[in-house]
This record gives structure tokens, sequence and C-alpha cells, in this order.
């Protein structure tokens, strides 16, 4: 249908673009957030019908049923995932994506030729960008639902090889830009897509765990930019300053979460590719350590008089927030002092095991943010560990050289005790033994998360 | 449009995107990242637009296929968003 004429068209595009900015900033705060996340969508809907009204497009059925499929893929995904396993959904739609800005612009390029050689710039950025942020977010995906390892995979020469394939892709690029025959562009196309996959891989494989969400921030800003270069393909300013606005707010939030983790963002892209075979991962060795029954740890929580509890991902896995909060009201019921010390990074992102906690009814009050709970663990009694490792371990700071290092930590070790609640002796996401766990002063309880604490919570009930 | 005003709207975005989230505490870094992941799946009206006018058939194909990943980012990336700021409405309601 070609029944809005090109002015209004216009003008509803810059309100979806205000949406989209209203929705960011809206998204930054506590209060607004969901609103602001509503408006965002609000703005998306609104572009899509003057997509529709504003253009006399072939094949409208067929679209309709395109976008009946990508709804009835991403809308159940969206709703069933366990929030555990939300950032790797996240990960996921960004590949997509990416992959969707690379095929817009191949098909812009091949159909409507001699657009300039600005435009020809920006659809090779974009099938290169596209791509590299599709199969990179398919990588981060395997690596987060633990479908490969998530140590930092290098091989010998992989800085060589990457190095090459991104000289392929930008000379590619470059033939892309000088404009050949039609024959032509579609084979120099295909190769820098093809190409391009592989540096995307090749980016991503020596990240190691702990760095994913960093990358996932990235990949996303990527596929921001290759939205915003589309855009510019296309001539459609909507594009150009969604896609801005997402390159430029993500990269803004890569780097702020690249902080929380004390990690700098070249060290997280290329540490592994420098420090070559991590040499303080777990040697494997057997050495004692403490470990107590549900009721030893019963005893400690009961007659303590102030308990820090550290939620990590093993927590979640095991859908023991609920058992935790239990737990934890038992403790105030027999006046002990509870709080919870939140690692930014706890969890698989930023700001996870808030979510995760939120979803148990956990009062936000007593939700402590690192710097506030540091100092309150060298008061405490009763350090109690669930299912974290790397967010309290100490190799952080004592360790040059560990994939962690520098980033800052709870420091679990000030507490009186401390109570490790684990499956097993294995080493965290980032895959670094922990000292602590060796410490005199650690009690172990192995098992479920879950499990652990259910028994925790009877042996409790009968002190 | 040419191309120095489509610059200057490029140049001008860059700025509001880093404004727009310089403030933002880490509990929010989660949802801020997956409603902004969302809103890339705008891509869906470049998706349309190409597909609506493209005349051979791998054209179309590769067009369809763009528009349903596109679909997938944009509304999943919405509801998603949407159901982990859900979970954030309780607590929001016990601090005041």
């Amino acid at each position: 249908m070609n029944v809005l004429p090109a002015q209004l068209t216009a003008l509803a595009y810059l309100v979806a673009a205000v949406c989209f900015i209203l929705a960011l900033k809206g998204l930054s705060s506590p209060a607004s957030a969901r609103r602001g996340n509503l408006i965002g969508a609000g703005g998306a809907v609104l572009a899509v019908l003057v997509a529709f009204l504003s253009e006399s497009l072939q094949h409208l059925g067929p679209i309709l049923v395109a976008i009946a499929i990508g709804s009835a893929l991403g809308v159940p995904a969206a709703r069933r995932v366990a929030m555990t396993q939300m950032p790797q959904l996240v990960a996921l739609f960004n590949g997509v994506g990416g992959g969707a800005a690379a095929l817009v612009a191949a098909l812009e390029l091949t159909e409507r030729h001699g657009n300039g050689a600005a435009a020809a710039a920006a659809g090779g950025f974009t099938v290169l960008v596209g791509a590299v942020s599709f199969s990179g977010s398919c990588v981060t995906f395997a690596k987060l639902q633990e479908l490969m390892t998530t140590r930092p995979v290098t091989f010998p020469g992989g800085p060589v090889v990457f190095g090459g394939a991104l000289l392929a892709a930008l000379a590619l690029a470059v033939g892309i830009v000088v404009q050949p025959a039609g024959g032509v562009l579609v084979l120099l196309l295909v190769a820098l897509a093809l190409v391009a996959l592989f540096v995307g891989v090749l980016f991503v494989l020596p990240v190691g765990g702990a760095d994913v969400p960093i990358v996932i921030s990235l990949l996303n800003a990527f596929t921001g930019l290759t939205v915003a270069a589309s855009g510019y393909v296309l001539g459609n300013t909507l594009l150009l300053v969604a896609g801005t606005l997402v390159g430029a707010s993500g990269t803004i939030l890569t780097r702020l979460m690249a902080a929380a983790m004390g990690r700098s963002l070249t060290s997280t892209l290329f540490g592994a590719f420098k420090a070559g075979t991590g040499a303080v991962a777990g040697t494997g060795e057997e050495r004692p350590v403490r470990s107590g029954s549900a009721e030893d740890v019963a005893i400690l929580l009961g007659y303590a008089r102030k308990v820090v509890i550290v939620p990590g991902y093993g927590l979640a896995v095991a859908q023991a927030q609920h058992t935790l909060r239990e737990l934890a009201e038992l403790l105030e019921a027999r006046g002990v002092e509870v709080l919870y010390g939140i690692h930014p990074v706890a969890g698989r992102m930023p700001g996870h095991m808030n979510v995760l906690l939120a979803e148990a009814n956990v009062p936000y009050e007593v939700l402590k943010e690192m710097e506030e709970v540091n100092p309150e663990l060298k008061t405490a009694d009763v350090a109690l560990v669930v299912g974290a490792n790397d967010v309290v371990n100490p190799a952080a700071k004592s360790t040059p050289g560990a994939p962690i290092y520098g980033m800052p930590i709870l420091e679990v070790g000030e507490a009186q005790q401390v109570v490790f609640l684990k499956r097993s002796m294995r080493p965290g996401f980032a895959g670094i033994e922990n000292e602590l766990l060796y410490d005199p002063k650690t009690m172990l309880l192995f098992g479920d998360a879950k499990a652990s604490l259910t028994a925790v919570v009877s042996a409790v009930k009968t002190l | 449009m040419d191309g120095i005003t489509l610059l200057t709207i490029f140049v001008l975005s860059v700025f509001i995107g880093f404004e727009v989230v310089s403030k933002v505490s880490t509990t929010l870094h989660t949802p801020l990242m997956s409603g902004a992941n969302a809103i890339h799946g705008v891509i869906l009206v470049g998706a349309i637009v190409v597909t609506g006018r493209t005349t051979s058939g791998l054209g179309l194909v590769m067009g369809l296929l763009a528009v349903v990943l596109a679909t997938v980012n944009m509304v999943g990336g919405f509801v998603v968003t949407d159901r982990m700021l859900e979970m954030f409405k309780g607590r929001q309601g016990g601090r005041r």
C-alpha cells in the first residue's frame, strides 16, 4: 500500500525514533524501566506499520507469513526461557538481528546498483559486521549453554589466522566499494559473508567464560552499527537513528560492564592471545578440604549474629532462590542479621542475580552491592557462599596472570567463618582454582544448592 | 537523502546514545542491554522494504529470511526484556 505521503512517513519515523530514545532513557532507571521498554516496543510497532503503509510492496502475503513465523519463534522462546538461560537467549536474538541486517544490505546492494561508493562501503560494512555478530553470537550462545568449553579456546597461530581472515574480509569489502558488475558483486558478497562468519567465530573463541557478558554487549553494539549502516544504504533515517543509538549506548554499556568487572576491553578480547595457556588453571592435585554436614552448617548459621549470603550462578541453576529466602527468614526469626552480597557480575551477566532474587521476592533493602558489603564482611560471623566461585576467588587479587586477575571480588575471606555450598570441587565458570576452599576456616557442604539448602533449613528448624 | 544530512543525523545520534545511558546502575545492565537489543530489531523495517521491492526468486528467499530473523530479534527482544523487568515490579513497590 502506498497511502502515506512522504512527509507523514518521515514524521512517523521521527516519532518512532523519539520513542527509542525515551526507551533507552527509561531503561536506565529502575522506576521507569518497564514503561521505557513498552515505549520502545510501541515505537517499533509504529515503524513497522509505517513501512507497510508508505511503500508499494510486492509479496505482501509472504512477508506477513514471515512475520508470523518470526513471532511464533520469538515469543514462546522469550516467554518460556528460564531466567538463568536468559543471557544466551539475548545473545541469540542479537545474532539473528545481525544476520538480518547483513541480508538486507546484501540484497539492497545486488538489486540496486549505482547508489554511490559511500552506500557500497556502508553495505560492505553491514555484511561484514553483521555476519561477525551473527557467528560470534552463536559461539557465545554455545559457551553460555555449555555446549562447548567455557575456557578460552586458543590454538597455535590463532592470532595470525584471525589477522589474515580480517585482512581478507577488508580486501573483499574494498572490492565491493569499487562496484564491479553484477555477477562479480554477488560472488564478492558471498565470499565476504563467509569470511566474516569465520572472523566472528575466531573473535569469540579466545574469550574466557567470565568475560562472555562483555562480548555479548559488544556484539550488541556491533549489530546496532550494522543497522545504522543499512539505514544509510536504504536511505532510511529511522534505521540510521535507531542503529546508531544502540551502537553508541551499547559501546558505553560495554565499557561500564568491563569497568564493573575490573577489566579493560582489550584484555578481555585479546587477553587469551597473549596469556597463552592459563598457568593457574586447576592442577587437579588432591588437597584436604573441610567438609561438613547440613547440621554443622545449621549450627554455624543459627548461632551467628551476622550472616552475609553470597549467591551465584549455582543457586540460579538449582532454582534455589526460594529455599534461600526461606533460610534467610528462619535465621532472621532467630535474631540473626542477614544480608545478601551481590557481585555486579554474579550469575552470567551484570545484574542477572538481582533479577533472579527479585523473582524470589527477596526484599530490595537486604541486597547489598559489592562496595557496601565488603566492609560488612569484616564484622560478619559467617559468609554463606551459595553456588558462587569466581566472584569470591582471592586469585583475582593475589595471582597476576589469572584470567580474572584485577576483577573486584566479594571478600568473604574477611568473615570469621566461610561456608561454601558447592556441587563439587570443580572450578567456576572462569576455570580457576579457588584457594579459599582449602582455607582452615572454610567449611564445604557438597551437593545441589537446592537440596543442600533444604537440608540446612530443616536442620535450623530443629535447633 | 544526501550524505551530509545522513552524516549529521548519525553524529547527533551518537551523542544522544552516549548521553542517555551514561548513568546506569549495574542492576539494570542486563535489561538495558536486552532492551537495546530489541531496538535494533527495527531492522525489520529494512527487511520489509527490500523484500517488497525484490524481483528475483533468490532475493525473495533472502528477504523473507531477513524478515523472519528480524522479527525474532524485535518481538522476542521486547518480550524477554518485559519479563525481566516484571520481576523488579514488586521490589520497586516495596521500596516506596
